[in-house]
This record gives C-alpha cells, sequence and structure tokens, in this order.
C-alpha cells in the first residue's frame, strides 16, 4: 500500500522523530491509530519537572522565573499545577514516569498537600513506580523539621538544599535569608528524615572570594554533608543585582585562573572523599562506575570500588536520576510556570520531540491552565539535527558521555564514529575527549573546558549531518489520499495553543 | 558664498530609504518618488522631460564644499525642498546620499547630482546641484566635481547660528583673512532650521555665471562620475560643454575611441529622470551601451560620430595613499569577488587595482586607496553592496627603494622600486637607500589645543614648517608628516584630542630617505601576513609592544596558550602571552532550560566558520584590522 511505505520510508528517513522518546521495548500502544496506518509505539516514559514559582525574598545572583507576592492563593495554584500534570501527561502519552523533582522558586514554602496533590495527580495519569525518585528543592529557612516530615510523608524521598555557602558574610552578599549555622541545622535534620538523600548546593567563585576560604568552607561542608553535592560556580546573570554590582565595579570580578583553581581544588578534595564527578557540577558517592565494558583503570572510580560492575545493573546509588534525565537527553515533563519540556505529544498527533516552555507569568499561567487544561507558551519542533546537537552538549556534560546507544537511538545512519572519527581523534590526541567502545565523553581536562569543544563539534556535527543525512521524506503525492502527517502541523514551529 | 549655520549632525540612521511623498505642487513626475528598489525602473514609464526650455543663460552649475560634519548634505537637503524636488517632510536626511555606507556613517563618499527647478523674478531657472564628499581622503571626488561647475558654494560652520554660542562674526572675519571672501557675500543661513536657505538660491543666481557654451557647437560631453547598472550597464554622468545629445545619437568616446548608439538621456533629481535631450550647458546622464568596466573614463569627452572636437582636459588621476592586500575569505569565492572588484571600481575609480597572491592568503589583489576612511567605505560597500566578505591586510603606503645589489636591479629592471607589499620589502644588504612618502599637512585648531597637538605631531616623526593665528583664537599649524604615520589614526587622535575642533588636510609632499625596516607578527611562530608592516627604525619597538598588546585583547582564549610576538629578521622585539582556558563550561543548565545555552553554542559555531586560522590559532576576521585601528576609548 502507498500510504504505509510512504510512512515507513520517512519514519525510517527522520530517526530522530519519533526515536528518541521511545521506550527501549516495545510499549503498548495506548489508543487505537487513527486510520489504516499504525502509530508508532507511544513513548513509554518521562520525567516530570514542576515549578513552584514563589519566594520570600529574591537572592541577589537569581535570574531564575520566581516571585516575591504578599500572599499565594495557593489553593489555585495546586489545582493548576495538578491540571497541568494531568493534561501534558495525557499530551504525552507517557506510562511511566521515571522521577519527579519540585524546583523553584522555594518549592519548601508550597504545603505538603500540594506536594501530595500533584503526586497523585502523577500517579492517577501515568505509572509512577515505588522507589522512582521525588526530589523538593529546600532553602535552609523554610526546613524544620516537622515541614520535612510533612513533606516525606507527602511522598517526598529526596531533597536538595540550597545551602550556597557556610560562611553569613558570604551568604549576605548572595542575599540568602539564612545563616551558615540554619543552613547546618537544616541538612542535619534533612540527614535524619532522608538517610543517602539529602544532597546540597554551594556556589564558588564569589565576588572576593579566596581560594582559602573556598576550601575551608567546602571541608567543613563535606563535615556536614550526606552522598551528593552540587558545585555550581557562580554566574554573573544580566538583570541581577549582584552582576550590577560586579560590573559596576563596586565589587571584584574573580579571575578566571581563580575559578580554574577553585574548580580543580574542590574536584581533588571530593575525589579524596570517595564522590564521583559524574557530571560538571555534580558529584555523588556510594555508585557504580558508569563504564559498562571494560572498566578504565585510569578511572578514579576503579580505585574506590573492588568489583567494578557494568554500569546499567547498579542502582543509581545516591546519583540524582531526575537531572540524569536531562542529561541523557530522555523525555521530560515541565509543569508550572516557566517550565521546560523536551517530550513527543503522541496525544495530539505529534510524532516529533518537541522543546516547550509553559507560561512564564504565574497568573497569565494559571488563566491559560484554567480554561484550557494547560499553560505551554511556546513549543518549537526539534529537528533530527537540533536533537542530536542537544544530545551532545548535554550528555558530554557527564562521565559516562554519550554511550553508542543511546547516540544510536537518535542517530541510527550517522555513528559516533562516522561524525567524530576526524576531528575526534584530533581532540582525542591533545587529551580532551575519549571515543572508544564506551562512546564519547570528555577526559577530566576537556569537561573543563567543554563549551570550548561545543562549538567545533558542532560544527563537525553538521559537516557530517549535512551530506550524510537522508533527505526530506519524499512528500505524499498530491491528492494521493494518505493519512494526514501528525508532525505537519507541529512543525511550524510556533502554533497558536 | 554662503555662511552656513552647522545644521543637523544627528545623522539620524537611515528612516526608510526614500522620504514618502506628501502631496505638493510639483510637476506630476516629481510626484512619485522611487523607491530604493524600484530604482533599476525608476527611469521608465515617466513623462520625458523638455529641456529645451531651459537655455544656457537660465543654467547654473554649482557644488556645494565644507569639511566633513559642517552640514553640506543638510543644506542640499533644503535646497532640494525648497525648489520642489523633493518633497518636504520630516524624513529627508541625506537625499543625495545614497549608499548605504554613507547613511549609517552620516558622511558623503560619492558625488552626486541633482538638477533644481526654480524660478527667479519671473524667470525659470535649471540649478544643477553636485554634492561633494567633504573627508580629506575624498578630495579627488570633489575636484572631479567641480570640473563640472562654475561656482560654489563654501559652507564654513559658524557653530550652529540658531543657537547661543555660535560665533558668525568672527567665523566671517576668518573666511576674509583666509580666502579673501568680503564679509558682505557671506550668506548666514541654518540648513536644519532653513533660515535663509532661499537667499542661498538667489546668491546662486546672481553671483554664479551661466557656462560658457553653446548648443549650435557640435557635442562636446565631459564624463565627471560614473555608475554601474546590473542590467543597463554603464550609467555616465556627463555635463555638456557644447550641442546637444539625444536617444539615436552616435557617439564617441575620445579616449577609447570607440563608437556608441545613445538608448537613453537625462537628468538626475536626483534619481535618473528621463529627456528628450540634454543641451549644452546642462549636466545630467547618458546611457549608451557601455558595458566594460573601463569604457566609462572619468574625464573622458564624448563627440559625435564623424564630428570630432578638441577633449577637455582630463583629471589628474587619483593617486592612491594606502596599499592593501585584499582576499577571498575562502578560494572559490574568489571570481565572484573579482567581479563585486570590478564593478565596485567603477562606481569608484579612485581605487588601484593589481593583482597579487600569497603563501598564507592565496590569490587576491593588492588595492591602493585614498586613505584608510576610503579603505574602510569600499570594504563595507563590499559587504553591504556585493555580500562579499574579505581578509584586508593592514595598509601600507607607497615606500621606495633604492637598489644596491646588481643581481635585483637586473630582476626589476631599475634601480628605485616602489615597494606597496611588505612582503617584497627588500632587505637591507641589497639596498643603499629607503624612501619613505610624506605629506605637508594642515592643521586649523583653536589655540587651546595647540600644546597637545604640537605633542602628537611630534610623536608622529612630523617637522613643523608653519604656525599661523588665522585670528586672535585660530591657528593654522603646518608640518611636514611622513605619510605613515597619519593613515592610520591620525584623524581621529586629532580629533579626540581635540574634542573635535581641529581640522586636518594634507597635500602630497614628495619622498623623503627614511630608516626602515620590515617587522613581523607571529603567533605560535606563524606570521601573520595581514600584520606584516613596514615600521619605522625608531618605532618598531613600541609599534611591536603596541601591537602584540592589543593582539592580546582581540584573540579570543583558546585551548592552549599563544604565544604573541613581534619579530624583526629573526630577532623577537615583543612578546604577549594569552593564556590558555583552564575552566570553560557552563555550570547549571537550570530545569532543562537549555534552549537558550544551544543558541548561544550554535552562534559560536557559525563564528568557528569566519575565524581565520594562523596555525592552530583562531582569530576572529575582524581582529587585525581592530588591532590596527585604535578603538575609541570605551
Amino acid at each position: 500500500m502507498a500510504a504505509r511505505g510512504w510512512r515507513l520510508a520517512a519514519a525510517a528517513a527522520r530517526p530522530g522523530g519519533g526515536g528518541p522518546g521511545r521506550a527501549p521495548g516495545p510499549g503498548p500502544a495506548s489508543e487505537p491509530a487513527p486510520g489504516p496506518v499504525p502509530q508508532p509505539a507511544a513513548p513509554a516514559a518521562a520525567s516530570v519537572y514542576v515549578h513552584w514559582p514563589y519566594c520570600c525574598k529574591r537572592c541577589s545572583y537569581c535570574n531564575f522565573n520566581t516571585y516575591v507576592v504578599p500572599a499565594v492563593d495557593e489553593a489555585a495554584v495546586r489545582a493548576c499545577l495538578v491540571r497541568e500534570a494531568q493534561t501534558l501527561l495525557r499530551l504525552s502519552r507517557v506510562k511511566s514516569v521515571t522521577s519527579v523533582f519540585f524546583g523553584g522558586g522555594t518549592p519548601s514554602l508550597a504545603s505538603p498537600g500540594t506536594i501530595t496533590a500533584v503526586l497523585e495527580a502523577v500517579m492517577g495519569a501515568a505509572h509512577l513506580p515505588a522507589g522512582a525518585e521525588v526530589t523538593l528543592e529546600a532553602n535552609p529557612s523554610s526546613t524544620t523539621t516537622a515541614r520535612l516530615a510533612g513533606f516525606k510523608a507527602a511522598g517526598v524521598n529526596r531533597l536538595s538544599i540550597g545551602v550556597q555557602s557556610l560562611d553569613d558574610v558570604e551568604l549576605r552578599l548572595l542575599g540568602r535569608e539564612h545563616t551558615a549555622a540554619e543552613a547546618q541545622a537544616a541538612v542535619e535534620a534533612a540527614r535524619q528524615l532522608f538517610p543517602g538523600r539529602t544532597s546540597i548546593d554551594l556556589l564558588f567563585g564569589l565576588p572576593g572570594q579566596s581560594l582559602g576560604a573556598w576550601t575551608q568552607g567546602l571541608k567543613a561542608a563535606l563535615g556536614l554533608c550526606d552522598d551528593h553535592i552540587s558545585l555550581y560556580q557562580l554566574t554573573l546573570e544580566r538583570g541581577t543585582a549582584l552582576a550590577a554590582r560586579v560590573w559596576g565595579g563596586a565589587l571584584p570580578a574573580p579571575p578566571q585562573d581563580l575559578l580554574a583553581d577553585m574548580y580543580q581544588t574542590a574536584r581533588t578534595m571530593l575525589l579524596a572523599a570517595g564522590f564521583r564527578h559524574y557530571e560538571v557540577s555534580n558529584f555523588a558517592r556510594k555508585v557504580g562506575c558508569p563504564y559498562a565494558v571494560p572498566p578504565m583503570l585510569c578511572h578514579p572510580c576503579s580505585r574506590l570500588s573492588p568489583h567494578v560492575t557494568p554500569y546499567h545493573t547498579l542502582p543509581q546509588g545516591a546519583l540524582s536520576t531526575h537531572n540524569l534525565s536531562y542529561w541523557r537527553a530522555e523525555q521530560y515533563i515541565g509543569v508550572g510556570p516557566g517550565a521546560h519540556g523536551r517530550f513527543v505529544p503522541h496525544g495530539e498527533g505529534g510524532c516529533s520531540r518537541e522543546a516547550r516552555v509553559q507560561m512564564l507569568e504565574p497568573i497569565a499561567w494559571m488563566r491559560a491552565v484554567q480554561s484550557r487544561g494547560h499553560g505551554t507558551g511556546k513549543r518549537v519542533v526539534l529537528s533530527p539535527l537540533e536533537q542530536l546537537e542537544e544530545v551532545l552538549a548535554l550528555g558530554l556534560r557527564t562521565d559516562e558521555g554519550i554511550t553508542h546507544k543511546r547516540w544510536g537511538r537518535f542517530s541510527p545512519h550517522l555513528s559516533l564514529e562516522a561524525v567524530f572519527g576526524a576531528p575526534g581523534q584530533a581532540l582525542q590526541q591533545q587529551g580532551w575527549m575519549v571515543l572508544d567502545g564506551g562512546g564519547l565523553r570528555c577526559t577530566e581536562r576537556g569537561l573543563a573546558v567543554l563549551d570550548s569543544l561545543l562549538p567545533d563539534l558542532l560544527c563537525q556535527l553538521q559537516r557530517r549531518w549535512g551530506p550524510t543525512a537522508p533527505g526530506p521524506a519524499p512528500g505524499p503525492a498530491p491528492g494521493g489520499g494518505t493519512a494526514p502527517r501528525g508532525s505537519s502541523a507541529a512543525r511550524t514551529g510556533l502554533r497558536a495553543l | 558664498m554662503a555662511l552656513a549655520g552647522r545644521t543637523a549632525m544627528w545623522w539620524a540612521r537611515l528612516r526608510s530609504p526614500c522620504p514618502s511623498a506628501a502631496p505638493l505642487c510639483l510637476p506630476p513626475w516629481l510626484l512619485a518618488w522611487p523607491a530604493a528598489c524600484e530604482r533599476l525602473y525608476s527611469s521608465r514609464g515617466k513623462e520625458k522631460l523638455d529641456m529645451s526650455t531651459y537655455p544656457v543663460e537660465n543654467i547654473r552649475n554649482f557644488s556645494i564644499i565644507a569639511h566633513v560634519d559642517h552640514g553640506k548634505s543638510t543644506l542640499a537637503d533644503r535646497l532640494l525642498e525648497i525648489t520642489g524636488t523633493i518633497a518636504k517632510t520630516a524624513h529627508n536626511k541625506q537625499v543625495l546620499d545614497k549608499l548605504q555606507v554613507e547613511r549609517e556613517r552620516g558622511i558623503t563618499v560619492k558625488a552626486q547630482s541633482a538638477s533644481l527647478f526654480y524660478n527667479h523674478k519671473g524667470v525659470n531657472y535649471l540649478l544643477n546641484l553636485i554634492d561633494t564628499p567633504g573627508h580629506v581622503d575624498f578630495s579627488y571626488e570633489v575636484s572631479r566635481s567641480l570640473s563640472a561647475c562654475q561656482g560654489v558654494i563654501l559652507v564654513v560652520d559658524a557653530n550652529e547660528i540658531d543657537l547661543k554660542h555660535a560665533d558668525p562674526e568672527r567665523v566671517e572675519k576668518q573666511i576674509e583673512k583666509l580666502f579673501d571672501i568680503p564679509i558682505d557675500e557671506c550668506v548666514r543661513i541654518s540648513a536644519k532650521q532653513g533660515t535663509n536657505v532661499e537667499k542661498v538660491l538667489k546668491k546662486i543666481i546672481e553671483k554664479i555665471p551661466p557656462p560658457q557654451c553653446n548648443t549650435s557647437d557640435p557635442l562636446k560631453a565631459l564624463v565627471f562620475d560614473s555608475t554601474f547598472d546590473h542590467y543597463r550597464g554603464v550609467i555616465a554622468n556627463i555635463a555638456l560643454f557644447g550641442g546637444e545629445i539625444q536617444k539615436g545619437h552616435k557617439i564617441v568616446s575620445a579616449h577609447t575611441k570607440k563608437r556608441y548608439e545613445v538608448n537613453e538621456v537625462g537628468i538626475l533629481t536626483p534619481y535618473e529622470h528621463p529627456t528628450h535631450k540634454l543641451y549644452a550647458g546642462q549636466v545630467g546622464y547618458v546611457i549608451a551601451g557601455m558595458k566594460e568596466v573601463t569604457e566609462a573614463q572619468i574625464g573622458d569627452t564624448l563627440f559625435l560620430y564623424k564630428q570630432p572636437v578638441e577633449p577637455l582636459p582630463g583629471f589628474k588621476s587619483a593617486k592612491p595613499m594606502v596599499f592593501a592586500g585584499m582576499y577571498p575569505v575562502d578560494q572559490t569565492e574568489y571570481n565572484n569577488l573579482k567581479s563585486a572588484l570590478e564593478r565596485l571600481t567603477l562606481n569608484d575609480s579612485s581605487v588601484t587595482i593589481h593583482r597579487d597572491s600569497s603563501l598564507a592568503l592565496g590569490a587576491g589583489w593588492r588595492l591602493g586607496f585614498l586613505g584608510l576612511l576610503h579603505m574602510e567605505v569600499f570594504n563595507q560597500r563590499l559587504e553591504q553592496e556585493y555580500n562579499m566578505s574579505v581578509i584586508l591586510t593592514a595598509p601600507t603606503v607607497p615606500y621606495k627603494a633604492i637598489l644596491s645589489s646588481a643581481k635585483l636591479i637586473k630582476e626589476y629592471g631599475k634601480a628605485e622600486i616602489t615597494i606597496i607589499n611588505p612582503a617584497q620589502f627588500p632587505d637591507k644588504i641589497s639596498v643603499s637607500q629607503y624612501l619613505e612618502p610624506t605629506v605637508l599637512g594642515t592643521i586649523v585648531t583653536p589655540q587651546e589645543y595647540i600644546g597637545k597637538i604640537i605633542v602628537l605631531c611630534q610623536d608622529r616623526r612630523a617637522v613643523q614648517k608653519d604656525m599661523l593665528y588665522i585670528d586672535e583664537h585660530r591657528v593654522m599649524l603646518k608640518y611636514l608628516f611622513p605619510l605613515n604615520e597619519i593613515v592610520l589614526d591620525f584623524y581621529d587622535a586629532l580629533k579626540s584630542l581635540s574634542s573635535g575642533y581641529a581640522s586636518f588636510d594634507y597635500e602630497d609632499a614628495g619622498y623623503q630617505a627614511a630608516d626602515l625596516i620590515k617587522m613581523d607578527i607571529l603567533l605560535n611562530g606563524n606570521p601573520v601576513e595581514e600584520l606584516a608592516t613596514v615600521v619605522h627604525n625608531d618605532k618598531a619597538y613600541a609599534t611591536g609592544k603596541l601591537l602584540c598588546e592589543r593582539l592580546k585583547d582581540a584573540i579570543p582564549r583558546q585551548l592552549f596558550e599563544i604565544a604573541i610576538q613581534a619579530a624583526i629578521g629573526k630577532k623577537i622585539i615583543a612578546r604577549e602571552t594569552l593564556k590558555a582556558y583552564r575552566k570553560n563550561v557552563v555550570a547549571k543548565c537550570y530545569g532543562g532550560d537549555i534552549t537558550r545555552r544551544m543558541k548561544l553554542l550554535k552562534r559560536q559555531a557559525e563564528g568557528k566558520k569566519l575565524m581565520r586560522k594562523i596555525g592552530n590559532v583562531e582569530v576572529p576576521r575582524d581582529a587585525f584590522i581592530r588591532v590596527l585601528k585604535r578603538e575609541p576609548e570605551k
């Protein structure tokens, strides 16, 4: 049948179109496909990000989508988060949710009841396996033991605490509401309730911060922390109070070399304390080695764990499952004002992965959710090349890099070797990258300068993709009577929703 | 002569390529203002004008002369408005400056003509205005325009007569002293506000003589400018010194002896408007099937077939002061660039062009320009009008060497050679003397800046020749400059240390002996051909150090350390080190928001494709020209 033949050809020609969202195994189609043409299998899994946009006070460095309002109509916000989660899960036809992350803003300001409601909505629309990671971002100023216990009862099983610094002067510079002592108490309380599942965030590269001050702070944090630490180099963002002070000359900008020293020193200290540096800014311990075959002797974890087990068979340990799903270019659904998502909207006939952003402003977002079930403000269909570009830019941030298997899911016809064979070798000779049986990844040196490597890698990908990539699928003959192609509407990029 | 007030100098960036026409009592053919994009067809479908109603005695051909930024183009705008040539709207700014580069920079580069119709005391006059550039680089254009005129309006900035710190009395006295123009000949105007602009028109009619020529004589037309139209070929701007010309006439070029048949004649309003004929004394354009870029030689005389005339004296050809290599970014673009250069040089015949090639940059050209601004404008026009991106090497002046080596003399066929490419700079061993070009520079400045200006001139190896108080406030200084000391940034430096008040002009002053050496700039040991330069021995160290320092700021940090060195022969005289990136990775991709991040990365990836690679070092293409030109203080 002509129509069928064309669709199959199209599916093969645009591997990235529906492939990445697909489950490793054949997932059961949720509904009978319209028309005679069988639909591609509905994607089975996604993670869910839920954005709580409110804070008590804006921090001096923060340019996130947050709002300080006198009173939050929590019941209304809760109803909208619930409704949007239901709508988007239905749109995505996701069967299983791998993790849920409550970020913000300050989601620990929400009541545990709101967390319960959203999680129930997720469980109502898809399967949330017992033990699936449910993380809540918490500020030390809103984390009494009682509140934390409430969150735990609501279903939260992992806490990410925004400690940022253990120095009161630094905390004031950052505009944080808490003191070092309060942060310490919060982490201790959290560890009681979430043993092995408490993460802390620290910032370095603050204006005027010395290497000594940073290592002192990190040492104190190591004495306090659980098995996961995120170390973020402070980024001066346009429009923030801190950036204005630095660019205006009121505060010194940290020198490049000092930032590099801070990063290297921190890395060394954390490796010595048994942590695995599994992403640019993230460290975890009591986890396995990422390399399935054979373990690299040079890798730090080979010294830590005598029994290196293939990565895929290990539990995630203290790694953040949720964040890994971004870096591995899995599907994720963003719920709440300004939340971002990447998924295939099978439920409305889409068959390509889309970049979606929910409306930024909470009131406008709520109105949209109330009237049409979700507040998506922008959706852009990602071309197979764009998807691969994201795979590259995100995957290389991790120590596991991009495995051949994952690359193959997005690019079945053009292997990692075919794309990065030549300059990859050059970069490999210079010691920035490794391309081997495990896949493509950065060396320790390469990871620190990834943003200088990526433009070249993207150029290389675009060059190879151009001539080698299969051309656009042959269009249906005019009046040929093929079933409408699901993606054609979405392919226009922006569409009134 | 007119004295113009300083006029609208806040050159509004071009709002629209053409002002919208407002209904006015105008001849119908002027109401529809052709949009720039329609220009190609602008002369079609219009009623042809009968120019016979303007006998020679009712014609005035004039130019407006002024320093750059004194308001010449604004005065031209007002004259066009008053005579109804263009509709009076708020958008008329630099109407005659048709090039994008002119509007962006607020300067006139290319002389333009416009025919104005004006009734004075019941007589209809045809006034042909030829707008001219003000910058010293373009004085060649000015001299060309003048040959078609019988008089000029001199515009002198008296600092805005409509503002309270204007000082027209003083400026009138200066003009009298400098040019012997009586004070009562001056007209005080504000072109910005239109004050007294009518008076200028009356003065033009009263003071400028009509052209001395006769329609009954045989055709004698001076080609004073030309433009190239992709569809119609060469459009030659002509001034008729005798006879008449119309469609179907067979004409001959005195220079090439080639024969053409006239397809179209017309006047410029300022866009082409066809007429039945052009008559002696009139200024307009002719299209006669000239296809080759070399056919419309500026200064050429056109006459009727079988009716030869004594050719008019041609122009002294423009003398290039600055040379630079130009290469396609990608050698596959060579032919496209070649054709763009040919077409652009037809519109700007002051550029000289020689084929050149380099090991590092491939096949290209060595171009001669009138000055650095001219070079920048030419480059910008290549980009804007022909969409070409090029590699430009460091500008150099034409040095000379007197050879002592018999072998080299034999090779060149002469003992004195001119060097327009530093790569061909002969070694000291085979040279008895190097010579550098000099110019006599004239600076007019308010006296309070004299001290700083003298220091600047001394720093540029200049020798003072004269110093004259024009009045109690203004001083005129004359210096003999080595040309290479002023081509790059002297004018900018002078303007900035005198808050824009000092003016500068120069003329050729021959060659002088000089202790010259060639200096190379190396990146990780690889020479940067764009930056190879000939310098005076006394300045080598300072120049080398400065170039290295500026390069350090202009080259982005890379994954490895970069040694930036200045070398004379094998001797390193300056070094800067650009350290490698040790850390360059964004800390966080917040909440899955990677769209912005991907955009930035892709922009960087695009940028990579345009980088010039020297060894393994990637350099943004504009880095070298930024290095050579002092950036304005930030």
